[in-house]
């Protein structure tokens, strides 16, 4: 049993009238990929965004590493480890796929005003180091060739690719991918999750917004359940696919 | 003649800096400045009025551009929490309400009659050459600033800043500190309008309320629009372009019959708004367009499809 890196107690959030996530409690383990599901409208993005700072007004609390995260800004949680992606791939869109790499660099010296203007030994070679990775990054993913694309002439499957690679640019302990294989081909699909497998491998925790039952199956150690915003139940994924609740609530749509 | 070009030069100098500290906010931060002849008009007063005071003149430019800043700073802080359109808002509120300030409060400002025998620099010493010695020095300040700009923009502080530009919850989950991005980015841009305001007092001697109005803000964003609005290249050639257009106007006001006098003084405006519009119609991205930072040459080593994808146009 590995430990908690992750803990959610009693996570709520409001919209107007609609409660989007309504006490929702539980917590993730760290080196292992768990998968997020849940029907529509489960809260499952939502929490996301909560847990990243970018919503904020949740009330509640987040735990991160021991540490409590619920308050603090998306920058802060990004730099403690915990960076996410986004759904619909959202990009700069002014901004090339190497910029996007390079923009996912923590903590670079040069990002201070001061150095910028003076020059800083230190922060020059931060920065090619970087550009290292970043480059290696984009020859990982097959992207190399479009590096000084801007994003917006990235086909789907390209920006997927892309939120991948500047959210492990980051340096995370645990990344949460929000349907990093949608509305992708299923030859990428296949490619997108050999890669997920390679960067639990590595050490970083992943937690994992999907829809696809077979990629739960194939990827996921555990699987958590969520419905109207609560946490539903948790388990393997053979546990979750007879559980006669999830079935109901989600599995059942699909499978009966 | 020499004089007179030596006057619109200098003028053209200092949209130029304005032009410069535009980019910088809102080409390369996104952050709409409609206010930007209120920091000028602050650096105007800000010098004026501590020179006539005694203080020494480089004393009273550092100091209009740091009040400008301050000021820029304190309107990012208090919409920080309100979407952008809202600093565009509370800005030209404050451009507005400055002017009206300058010319209520005689007291401290001189009201409409405004501040005359504002001290020009080293102008005893160097007597004829003065003219030249301004226009020197407002394009050697110009320069300065486009090299120091030029730097801050091409490190990763300047790829921060673009990245807030263009999505701040993707600069913000990539562990930028937005807020202090922005402030800083606000506040270089108010520093230099207001440094500018500074410049332009000293080097006219007299400023009033008039010479703050807004059509400067119109001419400005007109400039760096058309340079490429994230382009320091662009924003001076243009301030050239506008000052071009501007003054060519008044002359060619006197080959077109049939016109009165107010006819011709609004010849000005309609030129520029054309222009506007042309720009727009013929080359939306302005002159220079985006540029943005190059992976390198080795980058695709071992790509199968290096050439199949076109380039990026920059």
């Amino acid at each position: 049993m590995t430990k908690t890196q992750l803990e959610i107690a009693d996570l709520s959030i409001h919209f107007g009238g609609i409660r989007a996530l309504d006490g929702a409690s539980f917590e993730i383990r760290s080196g292992i990929t768990t998968g997020l599901i849940g029907p529509n409208g489960a809260g499952k993005t939502t929490l996301f965004n909560c847990i990243s700072g970018l919503t904020p007004g949740a009330t509640g609390t987040v735990r991160f590493c021991g540490r409590e995260i619920s308050r603090e800004s998306p920058q802060e949680i990004s730099r403690a480890g915990l960076v996410r992606s986004f759904q619909l791939a959202r990009g700069c869109e002014n901004m090339t796929v190497f910029e996007h790499l390079m923009l996912y660099g923590p903590r670079q010296r040069g990002e201070s005003l001061v150095s910028a203007l003076l020059g800083n030994a230190e922060a020059r070679r931060q920065e090619q180091a970087l550009r290292e990775e970043a480059l290696d990054m984009a020859r990982q993913l097959k992207l190399a060739h479009v590096l000084d694309n801007l994003v917006t002439r990235l086909s789907g499957g390209q920006k997927k690719l892309l939120e991948i690679g500047r959210v492990l640019l980051a340096k995370p302990k645990m990344i949460l991918l929000d349907e990093p294989m949608a509305g992708v081909n299923p030859t990428l699909v296949q490619e997108i999750a050999d890669h997920l497998v390679e960067i639990q491998k590595s050490g970083i925790s992943i937690v994992l917004i999907e829809h696809e039952m077979e990629l739960i199956e194939r990827l996921c150690d555990e699987v958590i359940v969520m419905a109207g915003g609560r946490f539903l139940t948790r388990g393997s994924f053979s546990e979750i696919a007879t559980n006669r609740d999830v079935q109901e609530s989600y599995l059942g749509i699909r499978r009966q | 003649m020499t004089s007179y070009l030596l006057f619109i030069g200098t003028i053209t100098a200092i949209y130029a800096l304005l032009s410069l500290g535009l980019v910088v906010s809102w080409g390369q931060a996104g952050m709409v400045n409609l206010g930007l002849v209120g920091f000028f008009g602050l650096g105007a007063y800000c010098s004026a009025l501590l020179t006539y005071i005694g203080a020494p003149i480089g004393f009273g430019w550092l100091a209009g551009a740091a009040l400008a800043a301050a000021i820029g700073v304190a309107f990012c802080l208090l919409t920080r929490t309100l979407r952008g359109d809202y600093l565009a808002i509370v800005t030209l509120g404050f451009g507005e309400g400055l002017r009206l300030v300058e010319l209520n409060e005689r007291w401290l400002t001189g009201g409409s009659d405004g501040i005359s025998g504002i001290r020009p620099p080293l102008k005893e010493a160097l007597s004829d050459l003065y003219p030249w010695f301004y226009f020197t020095l407002a394009w050697a300040v110009v320069a300065l600033a486009a090299w120091a700009l030029s730097r801050i923009l091409a490190s990763p502080f300047g790829r921060a800043l673009r990245a807030v530009r263009d999505d701040e919850k993707v600069a913000a989950v990539a562990g930028k500190n937005v807020l202090r991005l922005k402030c800083q980015a606000f506040g270089i841009g108010a520093a230099l309008f207001g440094f500018a305001g500074a410049l332009y007092a000293h080097f006219t001697s007299y400023i009033s309320p008039d010479n703050f109005v807004i059509q400067l803000t119109i001419y400005i964003f007109l400039a760096v629009t058309a340079g490429g609005y994230s382009r320091l290249v662009g924003a001076i050639f243009g301030s050239l372009a506008v000052m071009t257009i501007l003054e060519s106007s008044r002359f060619a006001a006197e080959f077109i019959p049939g016109l009165s006098a107010v006819q011709i003084a609004s010849l000005r405006e309609f030129t520029i708004a054309v222009a506007l519009i042309m720009i727009m119609q013929l080359r939306p991205q302005g002159v220079f367009g985006l540029r943005n930072e190059r992976a390198g040459a080795n980058a695709s080593d071992g790509a199968p499809h290096a050439t199949a994808v076109p380039a990026t146009p920059n």
